[in-house]
C-alpha cells in the first residue's frame, strides 16, 4: 500500500513539488488507482512476451547525412533565461 | 450562403470550384460564427482571425499557383501540435508562452496544400483527460447542452466542429481523444493505425500509443483529410509508408461484411440509451447485406489497467522535458537548479498531469518496474492477440464508442478512476495500434451515441467504407442548439482565461500569411 514517504520519495524522483496537501490528496488517489492496476496480477503472464511495437518494424535506419537544425537563435527563442548565448539556469545545489 | 453547422468539406470544395464562394468569405463565415458563440463553447485557446482572412485572400487571389483538393478550405487544429510562429501551448500553463520555432509535419502538410488555418483548439493538459476540464485555461462546453462536457481530450477540435466554429479539425488519440469526443459532439472522428500519420512536432504524450487523426462531418470528410496528412516522415522513425493509399468511401452496401461484436464490450456499464442506438445501427448493419455476429475479446478488462501503467510511465519520461530551462514558464526566485525544475513543474502542471507523472514514475521506479511496467507490455501482447484472433473470424469489430452520452461538468472531475472508465471501449485500440472510427448513430435524451468501427492494421480503406454505408442508413442529421446555457454561464471560466497569450495572434505563421 503507497504511503505518504512513498509519495514524496517518488515526487522527488520526478522532480515535482508537492505542497502538503496535494502529498496526502495523491496518496489516497494513488493507492485507489492502482488497487485498480492490481487487476492485471490475475493473469498468469510468465510465458508471454511484452510488446516492444505494436508493427512488425525493425532497425529503422536514416542515411547518416548533416541535415540542417535549429540555429543558436532559434534554439534560445523561448528559453526563460539566456547569458552569453547560452540557457542560464541556477547553480548548482 | 455558408450554413456553417452543416456544411461538409465535400461541400465547401464544390463551392469552391464553382466560384460560388470564395475562401475569404468561407472563411469569414467561420470566424464569424466564431465570435458569435465562442464564449459560450470555449472551443478554441487562440483564434488567428487575421492570418486566417489574409491567407483565405491570397488563395483567392494566387488561385492558380495555389490549386489543390483542399485549397482554401478553412481547418481548426489541436493545440498539442507545433506550428512555427503561432503559440502552441498544449492547455498547459507550463508552455503558456510557448512559440514554436518548427510545425508539425500532419500540420505542415495541411499548410503546403494551402489550407487555412482557424486557430488552435482546446485540450485536456497535454492531452491526458476525457473531458477537456483538465484545459488549464477553459473549460470546452459541448454544443449540444453547455452544461456537459465535450469529452476529451480533443474536446476543443470535436465542439468546434460540431459548433459550426469549423468545417473540420485536427485532434489526436492516445486513447480515445478523438473518438470519444467526437461521439460525444456528434461528429465523425479518427485514429488511424499506428505510425500511418508522422507524429513529429505532437507534443509527445504517450509516444507508443499517440496518434493524429481527423475529426469531421462526414466519412468522406474524414477519408478526404486523412489522405493528406499520412506518409512516412523521415523525422518520426515510428513513421511507415502506408500498403495503400486512402481512397474516398463510395461503399453503399455491406453486402458479406463480417462485423465481430465483442460481449466484454457489452458486459457492464453501457447506458440504455447508447446500449438502444448501438443495436439499432447493428440491425441496419445488417439490412445493408453485412452479417453481425458475437466475438470474445477476453482481456477487455485488463485493457484499462495496462494502460493506465503504460501511457502515464510514457507521459512521465516525455514530461521530463518541461523544466524550465529551454522553453515554458520557469519558478522565480530558485536559489539551485534542483529547486528550480522542481517549482516550475510543481506550479506549471495541473493535477491530473501531475497525477500521471506520479503514476508512471512509480511504475518505472526501481523495484516496481517489472510489477507494473512489465506487467502491462506483457498484457498489451495479450490485448493485442485478441485481435488478431477475432479479425480471423471476422473483417471488423464493432462496439459504442463511450459507454455514455455527454456528462455534466464537474460530475467526474473529483474522480480520476470514473473519469477513466469513460475510454474502456476506445483504449485497446491504441493499445494494439489499430484503426478506430467514430460516427454519430443517433441521439439519447437528446445528446448523441457513438458507434465505433475497429478494423486490422493498415485497413483504413474498409473501416471508411463500411462506416460510410452504415452513416448514409443511419441519416444522422440532427444539429446542436447551443441550449443549456444557465449552467454554462454560471460556471463559464470568462473569455481572458481562454487567451493565455495575447501576442501570437499577430505573429503570422510561416507559409500562411506573407
Amino acid at each position: 500500500m503507497i504511503g505518504e514517504d512513498d509519495v514524496r520519495h517518488v515526487a522527488r524522483l520526478a522532480r515535482l513539488h508537492l505542497e502538503q496537501d496535494e502529498v496526502g490528496r495523491m496518496t489516497g488517489e494513488l493507492a485507489r488507482i492502482l488497487a485498480h492496476i492490481d487487476k492485471m496480477s490475475e493473469l498468469d503472464i510468465s510465458a508471454v512476451p511484452p510488446t516492444a511495437h505494436v508493427l512488425d518494424v525493425v532497425g529503422v535506419t536514416r542515411s547518416d547525412r548533416v541535415e540542417p537544425g535549429l540555429s543558436r537563435e532559434e534554439a534560445l527563442r523561448n528559453a526563460p533565461a539566456v547569458v552569453d548565448d547560452c540557457f542560464r539556469v541556477p547553480k548548482m545545489g | 450562403m455558408v450554413d456553417t453547422m452543416r456544411l461538409t468539406a465535400r461541400e465547401a470544395k464544390k463551392l469552391l470550384v464553382d466560384g460560388e464562394v470564395s475562401s475569404a468569405e468561407l472563411t469569414k463565415a467561420y470566424l464569424d460564427r466564431i465570435a458569435t458563440v465562442e464564449d459560450r463553447v470555449h472551443a478554441y485557446i487562440l483564434v488567428t482571425a487575421d492570418n486566417a482572412a489574409k491567407y483565405s485572400t491570397k488563395v483567392d487571389r494566387e488561385m492558380q499557383a495555389m490549386r489543390g483538393p483542399l485549397a482554401g478550405l478553412p481547418i481548426a487544429v489541436k493545440d498539442n501540435m507545433v506550428t512555427e510562429g503561432v503559440t502552441t501551448t498544449c492547455a498547459s500553463r507550463i508552455l503558456h508562452n510557448y512559440m514554436p520555432v518548427y510545425t508539425a509535419t500532419a500540420v505542415r502538410r495541411l499548410w503546403d496544400d494551402h489550407v487555412v488555418m482557424l486557430g488552435k483548439t482546446n485540450l485536456d493538459e497535454f492531452a491526458m483527460g476525457s473531458s477537456t476540464e483538465n484545459s488549464g485555461f477553459a473549460v470546452t462546453r459541448n454544443p449540444w447542452d453547455l452544461g456537459t462536457v465535450p469529452g476529451g481530450s480533443s474536446g476543443g477540435s470535436a465542439a468546434a466542429v460540431a459548433a459550426g466554429e469549423a468545417l473540420w479539425a485536427l485532434g489526436s488519440d492516445t486513447g480515445g481523444s478523438i473518438r470519444q469526443p467526437a461521439a460525444l459532439c456528434g461528429v465523425v472522428g479518427m485514429k488511424p493505425t499506428y505510425g500511418l500519420v508522422s507524429r513529429y512536432g505532437l507534443v509527445a504524450f504517450a509516444s507508443s500509443l499517440d496518434q493524429i487523426g481527423p475529426l469531421t462531418r462526414s466519412v468522406h470528410d474524414c477519408a478526404l483529410l486523412l489522405r493528406h496528412i499520412v506518409g512516412k516522415d523521415p523525422r518520426d522513425a515510428t513513421s511507415v509508408v502506408a500498403p495503400a493509399p486512402i481512397e474516398l468511401p463510395s461503399a453503399e452496401r455491406l453486402d458479406g461484411l463480417r462485423v465481430g461484436i465483442p460481449r466484454e464490450y457489452l458486459a457492464a456499464g453501457i447506458e440504455p440509451g447508447v446500449r438502444a442506438r448501438f443495436e439499432e445501427a447493428v440491425a441496419l448493419i445488417e439490412e445493408l447485406g453485412g452479417r453481425c455476429v458475437e466475438v470474445s475479446l477476453p482481456h477487455t478488462e485488463y485493457a484499462l489497467p495496462a494502460y493506465y501503467i503504460i501511457a502515464p510511465a510514457e507521459a512521465s519520461a516525455n514530461l521530463a522535458r518541461f523544466d524550465g530551462v529551454r522553453y515554458g514558464y520557469r519558478a522565480a526566485d530558485a536559489d539551485d537548479v534542483v529547486t528550480m525544475y522542481e517549482r516550475t513543474r510543481g506550479e506549471g502542471f495541473g493535477p491530473e498531469v501531475k497525477r500521471r507523472i506520479m503514476i508512471g514514475t512509480y511504475a518505472l521506479s526501481a523495484g516496481y518496474y517489472e510489477a507494473y511496467y512489465g506487467r502491462a507490455q506483457r498484457v498489451r501482447t495479450l490485448v493485442r492477440r485478441d485481435f488478431t484472433d477475432v479479425f480471423g473470424e471476422v473483417d471488423l469489430v464493432a462496439s459504442p464508442t463511450s459507454p455514455t452520452v455527454a456528462f455534466p461538468v464537474g460530475a467526474r472531475a473529483a474522480d480520476p478512476l470514473a473519469m477513466y472508465v469513460s475510454d474502456v471501449c476506445t483504449i485497446p485500440a491504441n493499445l494494439a495500434g489499430l484503426p478506430a472510427l467514430s460516427i454519430p448513430c443517433g441521439l439519447s435524451d437528446g445528446l448523441p451515441v457513438g458507434f465505433q468501427f475497429v478494423g486490422p492494421a493498415f485497413s483504413e480503406n474498409r473501416v471508411l467504407d463500411a462506416a460510410h454505408a452504415l452513416e448514409a442508413a443511419i441519416g444522422f442529421t440532427a444539429t446542436p442548439s447551443l441550449g443549456g446555457a444557465e449552467a454554462a454561464l454560471s460556471q463559464s471560466g470568462g473569455a481572458e482565461a481562454a487567451s493565455p497569450t495575447g501576442d501570437a495572434a499577430s505573429a503570422p505563421p510561416e507559409g500562411t500569411a506573407s
